[in-house]
């Protein structure tokens, strides 16, 4: 059964659409990341051209974190005075990743140049996060205390001025650096075109020692605020936003993001971050492979876009 | 950019009914030349192809027929070419940079049919001389392609790996198609043609040319046209969205809001 997408002007199959978006929101709603990383390539690989693709993905993940973020809520795992600081950073990041992404295409290569920063990052993120929660499995078996240790609260960027305190994440530190790590997801979302949640997460986890499953929930607030702007802002600048694929996806997406937002808040913690650990690596081994393994075809066609 | 290309297709055209005329001249009595059309009558099924949610692909048939003169007998070849709305499209070849698979260069088409097939009842080469092909147009590689080269735009030979790289792709997309068996006879000079329209297919006016063959040369031409819209619910959707992007923004960011939250009330596992 198909349906005729009157935005991407194609015919898509339903479930298969359908099927999609429960499984990205499944592991949207268990790790706390946008599922965009995911979902962009696959409704690519499905034939929707890739501008659609990408803005008709931002309303998918708006709803489909929305759906999760409820659910952290009501179990307290959600910290919203964190994710309004991260806010006024990821929004000034997002303005200057934009800037920064003309810059870069009026030099050229910029695909090639984001796609070896995409891997090399995700690669490095990917890898830590595996030994960390490796090592804290391993404690756990021992019969050690499986929390991880939070020296954390010495570190210097957390001494410096302007200190606030996240109750909810259970910190007292500078809000100087939690301003600038959601400038950086801003700046890394506009540029590599992600939500940035796979790397807002273990951000908050590794350097600002928040609790995973805070960290998590408050990632999805994140998540829903730069989505739905994006949505808007897509829809005007581009025209590309699908609403019939992206309702679609959303159906499957919220489903999926409740039964991944329930699995993620029953697994212990170093395994949650284990298995997020994994997931990001293997998206930086599969760029990674991408770019240095022969395409089954040197020729790529692709569409002007309409002026 | 587009000029060059209508320009090109004014000429070939305008070259064919001359060749049409002369033949006529040639053919009959002085006096008694019929007008063009008459010579071939062509009618098209359907003259819309109207999209609704449910489509996947609409076949359009073809049925021509080339009438006889007086004193004329033996076979017609008939080729049957359908292009879609012109485009512009990039092929980008991949190179290796430093162990690097890049895209390192690129060709544009301008204007280039965003659907092209070619249908016909035996190869073309069979019918008529290289040269009147090429003029004709006949065949995906005898149909011009105009590439942007540097300042300057020009279609290629027929094996420019670029060129051959667009024909192959878009033919392995399904918007082009070359069938050297897609007319059929119905009668001596009746005949009728299938032609598949994807449902990817690009929305916008067909251009449907019908070449009639005599003798190695071209007896008679005819130019129909269908069109392929959006209609209903999908139509209404996308004139929103291009009428007012903002409101349309909003309406979808809020939607997936309301989702999200129906979403959580539904299925909540907690």
């Amino acid at each position: 059964m198909t349906i005729y997408l009157p935005i991407a002007e194609l015919p898509i199959a339903i479930f298969t659409v359908f099927a999609m978006g429960l499984a990205v929101g499944f592991i949207s709603g268990m790790f706390g990341v946008g599922g965009g990383f995911l979902m962009t390539p696959l409704l690519i690989f499905t034939g929707v051209p890739p501008a659609v693709a990408v803005a008709s993905v931002s309303p998918y993940m708006a709803a489909s974190s929305f759906s999760g973020a409820l659910s952290y809520w009501r179990k307290g795992m959600l910290d919203l005075t964190l994710a309004g600081v991260l806010l006024t950073g990821g929004l000034a990041g997002t303005v200057a990743g934009v800037l920064l992404f003309l810059w870069l295409r009026m030099i050229g290569q910029v695909d090639l140049a984001i796609r070896i920063s995409y891997a090399m990052l995700l690669g490095a993120v990917g890898s830590l996060m595996l030994v960390e929660s490796l090592k804290a499995i391993a404690r756990a078996r021992r019969g050690l205390p499986p929390t991880v240790r939070r020296p954390g609260t010495r570190a210097w960027f957390m001494r410096l001025p302007l200190k606030m305190r996240f109750r909810r994440s259970r910190i007292y530190v500078s809000a100087l650096p939690v301003v600038g790590i959601g400038f950086m997801i801003g700046l890394l979302g506009a540029v590599l075109g992600v939500g940035g949640g796979f790397i807002l997460v273990p951000a908050l986890i590794y350097l600002l020692r928040v609790p995973t499953q805070t960290s998590v929930g408050t990632s999805l607030v994140l998540t829903l605020v730069t989505m739905a702007v994006a949505t808007v802002l897509h829809a005007e600048a581009n025209g590309t936003v699908d609403a019939v694929l992206a309702f679609v996806l959303m159906i499957g997406g919220t489903m999926g993001a409740q039964f991944g937002a329930r699995t993620g808040q029953t697994l212990k913690a170093e395994h949650l971050r284990f298995l997020l650990g994994i997931l990001v690596l293997s998206v930086a081994v599969r760029v990674g492979v991408d770019l240095v393994s022969r395409p089954a075809d040197t020729f790529a066609v692709t569409q002007e876009a309409q002026p | 950019m587009g000029k060059g290309a209508l320009a090109q297709g004014i000429a070939s055209r305008a070259s064919g009914m001359m060749v049409a005329g002369l033949l006529a001249l040639a053919a009959l009595p002085a006096g008694a030349a019929p007008a063009r059309a008459d010579r071939l009558v062509v009618s098209v099924s359907q003259p819309q192809v109207r999209i609704t949610s449910s489509f996947a692909g609409a076949e359009i048939v073809i049925f021509g027929v080339a009438e006889a003169q007086d004193g004329e007998d033996g076979s017609i070849d008939v080729v049957v070419t359908v292009r879609g709305p012109g485009e512009s499209f990039t092929t980008w070849r991949k190179s290796r940079v430093l162990g690097l698979w890049v895209n390192s260069d690129r060709r544009t088409f301008v204007e280039a049919p965003a659907f092209l097939a070619v249908l016909s009842n035996r190869p073309a080469e069979q019918m008529a001389s290289p040269e009147t092909l090429r003029v004709e147009q006949v065949g995906l590689a005898r149909n011009i392609l105009l590439q942007r080269v540097g300042p300057d735009f020009a279609d290629v030979v027929p094996n420019d790996p670029f060129r051959t790289a667009f024909v192959r792709i878009q033919t392995a997309q399904g918007f082009y198609r070359e069938d050297p068996g897609g007319v059929t006879f119905l009668g001596p000079r009746a005949f009728r043609a299938d032609v598949a329209i994807p449902g990817t297919a690009p929305l916008g006016r067909y251009a449907v040319v019908v070449k009639v063959f005599r003798n190695n040369a071209l007896y008679a031409t005819s130019l129909s046209s269908f069109d392929v819209n959006k209609t209903g619910f999908e139509q209404k959707i996308a004139e929103f969205s291009q009428r007012d992007g903002w409101l349309y923004g909003f309406a979808v960011a809020l939607g997936s809001l309301a989702v999200g939250f129906m979403g959580n009330l539904l299925f909540r596992r907690d």
